[in-house]
């Protein structure tokens, strides 16, 4: 990076070169992190979560020991950005290829990541079924209310009244019907030991959506049962909106419908 | 009192200047370039002012893992 802009002495006595040490690195790249660029639009919170779940892997120490299931939507590709085992599922079946990675490596932390066109439309059998047999898996649910990748269309968990590309008069309860909370129907299950709504719009709920990653993949390793964690995302691109007015029209409107916190903890 | 000063580097390749890490940074240091882009068209954020505390809040929200923090303690003056 370029010091033209920055005064190379700073008012406390300290050089920037002073600062800039080994010593003193308080946050970097994860190391699962792989250095390709992501494809992801700026400021899309897939990266986030990417990043939460390397270094919640790193922590456990589980690197060469988790399998990801890639799903189809925007993170497909994510076996490009984290250096781990991946398998790639057909559209909306990443929970029922984890159920056999799990049941052939019991051994292996395996968590799908899913978005909510393939998570909560196309596979809601897969998904419902898994997490009711009570698989101990982890699945991330990234919930940006459309179809993110293929234009914006409606999603199951699109809000009543928002605009998409599929209905651009907002959604009408009485042609689209009405939007699907599917971490409230799995809380339901028995199978299920811990179902949480986190979301990652600003630092202090990402410190709380790492945490529930952590508990969930440890979860599955216990063998307590399945675990799903929403992610309340944006989609800034799908929205028409700049990331940072997404955030905010996330907070105001997505956080009034799905309200975060733990819905199920079974000890 | 003994300060906490900070620095941050940007992997400015990497930056899509997306603009979260200058709303999420406390202290107004980061801002995003207004007549320069990065090797992919992007314009890329960077450290304008001198106040950086090293609390990490721009690499947290970074969801393009561009922001390496660095922090250290400044002596009393």
């Amino acid at each position: 990076m370029s010091d033209k802009n920055h005064p190379e002495k700073q008012a406390s006595g300290l050089t920037r070169a002073d600062i800039i040490r080994p010593e003193n690195l308080v946050y970097q790249k994860p190391e699962l992190m792989n250095d390709v660029n992501m494809h992801y639009c700026p400021g899309c919170s897939h990266g986030v979560v990417h990043k939460l779940i390397a270094e919640v892997i790193e922590e456990m120490g589980m690197a060469d020991k988790t399998i990801g299931i890639s799903p189809v939507g925007c993170a497909v590709f994510a076996y490009r950005y984290l250096d781990i085992d991946w398998q790639e599922a057909a559209h909306g079946r990443a929970p029922a290829l984890a159920t056999a990675c799990k049941r052939l490596w019991p051994d292996r932390l395996v968590f799908t990541y899913q978005g909510d066109g393939d998570l909560a439309c196309i596979g809601t059998a897969e998904t419902l079924h898994a997490l009711n047999r009570g698989e101990n898996i982890t699945i991330i649910f990234i919930n940006n209310a459309i179809y993110g990748m293929t234009g914006g269309q409606m999603a199951p968990t699109t809000l009543l009244g928002m605009k998409t590309s599929t209905c651009p008069y907002g959604r009408d309860p009485k042609l689209h019907g009405f939007p699907l909370k599917i971490t409230e129907l799995a809380a339901q299950l028995e199978g299920t030991a811990y179902v949480t709504r986190q979301s990652v719009h600003n630092v202090a709920a990402i410190r709380k959506a790492k945490k529930a990653i952590r508990h969930a993949f440890e979860n599955s390793m216990q063998g307590k049962g399945s675990n799903l964690v929403e992610i309340v995302s944006t989609c800034s691109s799908g929205w028409k909106m700049s990331p940072i007015k997404a955030n905010q029209w996330m907070e105001e409107h997505m956080l009034e419908f799905y309200h975060l916190g733990d819905l199920k903890d079974k000890d | 009192m003994s300060k906490m000063k900070g620095a941050v580097v940007v992997n400015t390749d990497r930056c899509k200047g997306c603009g979260l890490c200058v709303v999420a940074c406390p202290t107004h240091t980061l801002a995003l370039t207004t007549n320069e882009v990065n090797h992919r068209g992007y314009t890329y954020c960077r450290e304008v002012a001198d106040t950086c505390i090293g609390c990490s809040s721009c690499a947290i929200v970074c969801p393009d893992a561009c922001i390496t923090v660095y922090r250290t303690k400044a002596e009393d003056r």
